[in-house]
């Protein structure tokens, strides 16, 4: 069903909805912007955080908080070693992002891209509702799924997580006889 | 003779189907059907040796000879056969069809054919055994016995042949073995020479032999002799009409083979071949070639409507052969030369015989000529193995050194004078006797010369007889050292054939006996001839006196005590320098023939050949060059330049497109996005 | 609610973190953008998943997988930085590019 401008606006979840998305969004932006390298990763954090908050909010409990501990509990650490290693320039720099003159392509083609998606959007669903669930979506229904339909690429996944963690390993581990030779 | 008949009549007379002309014989039995074994077996020994020659014990010579002694046996049964009660059989192979032509492979036996295995086979097994010691030590020994036996195995195919095709090819095979024993020795320019001038004089003469086989087979309807025959019997006019051609044809090539004036160059120096090839192939056999042919066709050249008219020539050129050849034996120092120029001279002897109708004189000739001849020769390589030259200048008094030799030589000597008991006195003086007839009864020009020429022929043969042996026998060594007897492996054929020189004479004296001719007259179609009942005396009286007096001039000229500064004031000033340069016929066909072919004829072949023949298939390809260059042309720039156009653009493409690729992963992902949005307002628009 | 102010939310995340990968020049950050445009995604099917009300979750098991995997990818890609920065001393993406014409 369609919802219109004033019903929205008076919904209380679309408050919490906005609460959420706007610092999201501004997170988002600055980890696009910021001059800061660690900011940028933290504010990373924060975009991470919202999106969990969403996933809460439309019931899908299990994938919100899988993204709490996978993406900010593990992948920001990720992020944050990967700094400390490469020794970037921790304090304020303006050689994070490329100049005005690649830019504004770029500025040019993120926006054209959101009109495109946004358009493409509003022009297929229009105003309509999504009825939020009774009750959130059980960990068992998701894990049936996951075991029954979506058996194969989960036993794929498997595979492309042990292939990252010997690459991983293989990939960053000093090799001691070629230390040697050099 | 039988020309005198008209043609009706001799028909009439030579085929008559009763009386004393026909022809009593058998079929010869076994000993005819298998007689094929005669020819095959010597061609299959060539093969043999040639390939096995050199690893068998007697390094070829062996299976050689043993090859000789089975035509000889084989040859002596089918004669003592033919005896008994005469062999007429013909056995064919066919082999297949040239348009209406039947070839056939077949070996002939009647008693001329016969006459010759017994004549290959004895006297080539006794030159076998005499080549053996000869040619001990010769580096080319086993290929000497394969072609030697080659040889005798081509001429028992020509023998044994029932066509004029089989004839040409037993032709061709003995003339290639004669040249290729002739060049023995061929380390030496001049006896390679030698090989060529005997094989091309022969080539030329052999055109006649091509000539006159395609005449006769055209106009009688087959190469068969037995079918030429049988459509005289029922009178055929084209055989008419071309007789003479073909005849006249058929007798250039047999003078060829026989070494007839002026086809006889090359029989001298042929000379360079080693002694028994000359004993054997230019004394006994290859030269007969000619003769046999004349023989086989007989009947032919007899009829007067066929082939009578070229008796004539016949006649004349033997005669001149006889006494003109005859006289160049006189100025030779080389011992061989000599023999050689002698067996031309009998050579002439054998076919003026032929000439006059005198078939069982000729072949007598022939087969006594075969035996003393070689003696003779293989006399004169006894007496070259112990002195080392040919030359008689360097010989003399070889009496005592070589006496079987010797003893031997002079047997043969006799013979070839005539005296008398030997065979040469029956052979040669039944020759002069039958020309001498037939000069009486038929009086042409053509039988008297041969009569004179024949007589004054005897005096010549025993004058440069005589001067031979007292060269080379007589008086004082002129070399030095001391010469050896030859081995017995060569003296014992020696003696052999002295036997058979002296006693061969015995099968055909006239009045007494006629073993020869009844031997020699089996034969499909009866000889017309006539037969002498008793010796002519009065040819006798006057032949042998000739005779003895040559003998006597010779011996007296040429004694050991004169010098030759003596014996030069009796050389006839003009006469001798002819004779010397062989009446200047080789420098004739020297300068005249070959020269001019081998120069300004081969040049001019050369260049009608380039610029005439040549020009149509230049043209053609010059065109066609010049069509390939303007495709390749059209090719290259054309066709390529658009395809390198392409690559050239393709690459200017790629030259400039490549400027996109900065290796900047940020500007790889702009454009990759970039066209996800493009991508996605089209699906979206669309 | 309505489905569009979810897919709206995504379709910002999207273009952002697209900025991010286009305009970064430290590889970190580079791929912290990529982080981001996943979790666009990752809104993005939780969203339709609960408004198509699919009794088989598949949006949401998608989404589980993607997470997953963009742990993984990062792992890796942060391997990688960590051997460009030992071969060449630098993180700044601008100076890779050594595989250029």
């Amino acid at each position: 069903m369609t919802v219109t401008f004033a019903d929205w606006i008076t919904e209380l979840a679309n408050w919490v909805f906005l609460l959420i998305a706007i610092p999201t969004v501004v997170a988002a932006f600055f980890v696009v912007t910021a001059k800061n390298v660690v900011r940028a990763v933290l504010s990373l954090v924060i975009t991470l955080a919202g999106t969990a908050a969403l996933f809460l909010m439309l019931g899908a409990e299990f994938v919100g908080w899988t993204v709490v501990l996978v993406y900010i509990g593990a992948v920001v650490i990720l992020f944050l070693m990967g700094i400390m290693i490469t020794q970037s320039p921790l304090a304020k720099s303006t050689e994070l992002s490329q100049p005005m003159s690649t830019r504004t392509p770029a500025i040019l083609l993120s926006v054209v891209l959101f009109g495109v998606i946004a358009w493409a959007v509003i022009a297929s669903f229009g105003a309509e509702a999504i009825p939020l669930p009774d009750e959130a979506t059980r960990t068992a229904s998701i894990g049936e799924a996951m075991f029954t339909n979506w058996v194969i690429p989960f036993e794929v996944v498997s595979f492309v997580l042990l292939a990252a963690l010997i690459g991983g390993i293989t990939l960053a581990r000093r090799d001691p006889t070629e230390e040697d030779a050099t | 003779m039988v020309a005198s008949l008209t043609p009706t009549l001799a028909r009439m007379a030579l085929f008559a189907e009763e009386g004393e002309h026909e022809i009593q014989a058998g079929d010869g039995g076994w000993p005819a059907e298998w007689a094929w074994l005669i020819v095959v077996v010597p061609l299959v020994i060539t093969f043999l040796i040639v390939f096995f020659g050199k690893r068998s014990p007697l390094k070829g010579w062996g299976m050689a000879t043993f090859g000789m002694a089975f035509v000889a046996v084989y040859g002596s049964v089918l004669a003592w056969v033919n005896l008994d009660e005469g062999i007429i059989y013909e056995g064919a192979i066919e082999i297949g069809q040239i348009g209406s032509f039947t070839l056939e492979w077949g070996w002939v036996v009647d008693g001329l054919s016969i006459m010759m295995y017994f004549l290959v086979g004895v006297v080539g097994f006794l030159v076998f055994v005499y080549a053996n010691g000869y040619m001990k030590g010769d580096i080319r020994y086993t290929w000497f016995f394969a072609s030697f036996s080659l040889f005798a195995g081509g001429m028992l195919v020509l023998v044994s042949a029932p066509n004029l095709i089989q004839l040409i090819v037993g032709w061709e095979l003995v003339g290639v073995s004669s040249y290729l024993l002739i060049a023995h020795y061929w380390e030496d320019f001049d006896n390679v020479d030698a090989g060529n001038k005997a094989f091309m004089v022969n080539k030329v003469a052999d055109t006649g032999l091509f000539i006159g086989a395609i005449i006769m087979a055209l106009s009688a309807g087959s190469f068969e002799f037995s079918e030429i025959y049988e459509s005289m019997v029922g009178g055929n006019s084209t055989l008419a009409q071309f007789g003479f051609w073909a005849g006249l044809a058929l007798f250039i090539g047999a003078m060829g083979k026989s070494a007839q004036f002026p086809f006889h160059v090359w029989l001298p120096d042929a000379m360079a071949g080693p002694t028994p090839v000359s004993a054997l192939m230019h004394a006994a056999t290859m030269v007969t070639a000619g003769i046999y042919l004349v023989a086989r066709l007989f009947p032919f050249y007899q009829l007067p409507e066929y082939g009578g008219d070229v008796n004539m020539i016949i006649t004349i050129i033997g005669a001149i052969t006889l006494f003109f050849m005859g006289l160049l034996a006189l100025v030779q120092d080389d011992i061989k030369k000599v023999l050689a120029y002698s067996t031309v001279s009998q050579l002439g002897y054998m076919m003026a015989a032929m000439g006059v109708g005198a078939y069982t004189a000729g072949l007598f000739h022939l087969f006594t000529h075969a035996f003393f001849k070689s003696l003779l020769f293989l006399g004169a390589g006894s007496v070259i193995h112990a002195v080392h030259s040919n030359n008689m200048s360097d010989m003399g008094g070889l009496r005592k050194y070589l006496p079987a030799t010797f003893w031997t030589f002079m047997i043969g000597t006799a013979a070839l004078v005539g005296l008398f008991p030997f065979a040469g006195f029956w052979s040669k003086d039944e020759i002069i006797a039958s020309a001498y007839y037939s000069a009486s009864e038929d009086p042409t020009a053509a039988a008297w010369f041969m009569v004179v020429l024949s007589i004054a022929g005897a005096f010549i043969t025993a004058f440069y007889m005589a001067r031979a042996v007292s060269l080379t026998f007589l008086g004082k060594y002129q070399g030095h050292g001391e010469p050896h007897e030859s081995p017995k492996i060569m003296t014992v054929p020696l003696i052999a054939l002295a036997a058979f020189a002296a006693g061969t004479g015995l099968l055909n004296a006239p009045g007494l006996t006629h073993v020869f001719t009844d031997w020699v007259t089996v034969r499909a179609f009866p000889i017309m001839e006539h037969h002498f009942e008793a010796p002519s005396w009065g040819l006798i009286a006057i032949v042998t006196p000739v005779v003895l007096i040559a003998l006597a001039i010779g011996f007296y000229l040429y004694r050991p005590k004169q010098t030759q500064a003596e014996r030069d004031e009796f050389s006839i000033p003009v006469l001798y320098p002819l004779l010397e340069h062989k009446y200047y016929i080789d420098d004739f066909y020297m300068d005249g023939i070959v020269r001019p072919t081998m120069g300004p004829i081969a040049d001019g072949t050369l260049w009608i050949d380039e610029n005439v023949v040549d020009a149509v298939p230049n043209l053609t390809a010059g065109g066609a060059k010049h069509t390939a260059d303007a495709v390749n042309t059209f090719d290259q720039r054309g066709v390529d330049g658009v395809f390198n156009m392409l690559s050239a653009a393709t690459g200017a493409a790629g030259g400039f497109l490549r400027k996109a690729f900065t290796g900047r992963v940020s500007q790889y992902a702009a454009i990759s996005f970039t066209g996800v949005v493009i991508l996605a307002l089209l699906f979206m628009i669309f | 609610m309505t489905i569009v102010q979810f897919v709206l939310l995504g379709a910002a995340l999207f273009s952002i973190g697209l900025y991010g990968v286009l305009t970064r020049k430290n590889a970190i950050l580079v791929l912290a953008s990529v982080e981001v445009m996943l979790a666009a995604v990752n809104v993005n099917l939780v969203a339709f998943d609960v408004y198509l009300g699919d009794t088989s979750s598949a949006g949401q098991v998608m989404a589980l997988f993607i997470i997953a995997l963009a742990a993984a990818e990062v792992g890796i890609g942060i391997a990688i930085v960590l051997m460009i920065f030992r071969n060449n001393r630098t993180a700044d993406v601008d100076d890779l590019d050594v595989m250029r014409y």
